[in-house]
């Protein structure tokens, strides 16, 4: 192998200052630190990302799968149960919201995964000695797992039809959105939890158990009016709620259903009565994310 | 920035770092002239690597203070990162990515002019042989390739002073060999200083200065043929007919103190070649072989450091070297 690049060394070689004509050194100059090359850090962290992701094809094809098995095997299945309360409405309709998020999630959790193994594999140190901010760093990895699981979020959109939802802008733009701001979340959560943990099996079997729990609280399977106090209560605390409502908001804004399906199936998150606004569901959800990243820069920059 | 330009490569003044009780590096001081190769040696846990994390900005001292290409390295940690090249000793490339875009990733982070990067990374991935297969997948690398292509891209945004951290740790004697030369040949191209620490004694000796540190503090400085000199003797193997008889007159004739180690009679002697036309003479004692070594950076490093850089056993098979560890008073630095 080596001595193969060996010879490419010695034959194609223009830096030999004792052989053939004088050859000009590119001395290039590293300029000082200012937020013009922190904005080119940030950018070639998320390239990073999006590279890796695109050339991992297998990556894509498993985070796909989850979210199918819930959408068309639990759907499916369930759906002989529920066909009484949810008026006659699919139940694949009802969740598919909820496994909108789910799928955004795990996408999410396996690029914040991805600082876990850059520590293991040296590649984090490398980012860490340049003369860069490290919130360039984390901000530029959030932003790539942000744009990783909306694309990946953005390959589901295309089963809508299969669960009888109709396309229109605001669907699209809406649920993409939503999307982007749980993916850039979700990343944040990870990455600050990647600060802690140094092991990726450790990381990922509590990530794991975190995401589903979130998942199975928020609602994404049923809806939150009449559950019994103390789920409830978890409900409301649960950040993947304020995900989850504006989403099926968006899907249900879609159906041509009776405003009793409308009011059973889609009754919006209220805080002791106050119907919450998506706007402010979606602004929750960010605000969370923001404060996670900002945790997550300050333990890089004081441990690493 | 004028400033850095001239200035010696590193300064440490009394640079020293602790953990809780441990004193990894006490009170150290030295410099690195400008376009030096500097080899820095020592034991495993002696303080090499807190060293350099220092010098690196990657940790800071205690105590003292240190400068590298002319900035501080707490209180101008961004100018230091801009002029210094790291080559770790673990791997730091992306495996997912090409020998390209993991040089581009650097260049970018380094904030280097857009139109030089093409350029220059056409360059340094010519220098190290690596320009054919710039667009593989660091994945498919060997072991050498990837060092070489993790020294290209230490040298990407041309820094002023390149930290090597063990660069051939790993690696076989022909990929070694190669990158050494490429290392060599860095100066004659590059106007660098290196700073580097290496386990593999033959390579110290392409270093211009070399410091032996042991135990958190530098225990010997200089050039490499002083530092051989200074632990004295050539070393003299014979094998005779008497060993016993052979033994009992060099002490009685040249006052030189002989011992059986592997096999043969080995004693150390001031000017090993004038010295054994003499023996053959007079001696008295059919002598077979001769053969004169002269002292290595290995026996250097067991002189100043009390062990071998290799193992503890090898150092007890070889009781004749025990008498470098009393040749001299130690230069303190």
């Amino acid at each position: 192998m080596s001595s193969s690049a060996e010879t490419t060394a010695t034959a194609g070689q223009p830096l030999d200052a004792r052989g053939g004509a004088p050859v000009e050194i590119i001395r290039v100059h590293v300029p000082a630190r200012s937020w013009r090359s922190e904005l080119r850090a940030i950018k070639i962290v998320w390239r990073r990302e999006l590279i890796r992701f695109l050339s991992d094809r297998l990556r894509i094809a498993i985070t796909l799968i989850q979210p199918l098995l819930f959408l068309f095997i639990l759907g499916s299945g369930l759906q002989q149960l529920s066909s009484a309360s949810t008026h006659g409405m699919d139940l694949k309709t009802f969740i598919y919201p909820g496994v909108l998020c789910l799928s955004v999630m795990f996408t999410a959790l396996f690029s914040a995964a991805s600082i876990v193994w850059d520590r293991e594999f040296g590649f984090l140190r490398e980012m860490m000695v340049a003369p860069v901010k490290r919130s360039s760093i984390l901000l530029g990895k959030c932003l790539g797992g942000a744009t990783v699981a909306s694309c990946q979020g953005a390959i589901l959109l295309a089963l809508a039809w299969a669960v009888g939802i109709p396309y229109s802008a605001t669907l699209v733009l809406g649920v993409f959105a939503l999307q982007l701001i749980l993916a850039f979340s979700i990343t944040a959560f990870g990455l600050m939890v990647a600060t802690r943990i140094k092991q990726m099996q450790s990381f990922m079997g509590l990530m794991q158990i975190v995401v589903l729990t979130m998942f199975f609280i928020s609602g994404a399977m049923f809806p939150v009016t009449t559950l019994p106090g103390w789920l409830a209560f978890l409900n409301r605390a649960d950040p993947l709620t304020y995900a989850v409502d504006p989403m099926r908001q968006l899907v249900f804004g879609q159906l041509d259903i009776s405003a009793a399906t409308q009011r059973d199936l889609n009754p919006g998150v209220s805080w002791g009565g106050w119907r919450v606004p998506a706007l402010l569901e979606a602004g929750i959800v960010l605000a969370i994310g923001l404060v996670m990243l900002a945790i997550a820069i300050w333990e890089f920059s004081t441990t690493e | 920035m004028t400033n850095g330009t001239h200035t010696t490569a590193i300064v440490a003044e009394g640079l020293a770092k602790s953990f809780d009780e441990v004193e990894a590096v006490r009170d150290v001081s030295f410099d690195v002239g400008t376009g030096e190769i500097f080899g820095f040696l020592g034991p495993n846990g002696a303080g090499k690597s807190t060293t350099i994390k220092m010098f690196c900005t990657l940790t800071r001292p205690t105590a003292g203070r240190a400068m590298v290409a002319g900035f501080d390295v707490v209180f101008e940690r961004d100018e230091v990162r801009r002029y210094i090249g790291l080559i770790f000793q673990e791997q730091t490339l992306d495996a997912y990515l090409s020998a390209k875009e993991n040089l581009r990733l650097h260049a970018e982070l380094y904030g280097v002019e857009r139109r030089l990067v093409e350029p220059r990374m056409r360059q340094v991935l010519e220098m190290v042989g690596l320009w054919e297969r710039r667009d593989l997948r660091v994945g498919t690398f060997s072991g050498g390739m990837r060092r070489k292509l993790e020294i290209a891209r230490g040298l990407m945004h041309s820094p002023r002073v390149l930290f090597l951290d063990e660069p051939t740790i790993g690696l076989d004697p022909q990929t070694r060999r190669s990158i050494w030369d490429y290392i060599k040949r860095l100066r004659e191209t590059e106007d660098i200083t290196i700073f580097m620490t290496t386990h593999y004694m033959d390579e110290a000796e392409i270093c211009d200065r070399i410091a032996i540190m042991d135990r958190g503090d530098i225990v010997a400085l200089d050039t490499p043929s002083s530092l051989k000199a200074s632990v004295g003797a050539d070393r003299v193997t014979i094998d005779t007919e008497d060993d016993p008889a052979a033994i009992a007159a060099l002490s009685e004739r040249f006052e030189i103190e002989a011992h059986i180690a592997e096999g043969a009679l080995t004693f150390a002697v001031p000017g090993g070649e004038t010295f054994v036309p003499r023996l053959f003479g007079e001696l008295g004692v059919p002598i077979q072989s001769v053969s004169v070594s002269r002292p290595t950076l290995d026996d250097v490093f067991l002189s100043y450091t009390g062990t071998t850089i290799r193992s503890a056993e090898e150092t007890q098979a070889k009781p004749a070297r025990g008498m470098f560890t009393q040749g001299g008073a130690r230069p303190r630095l």
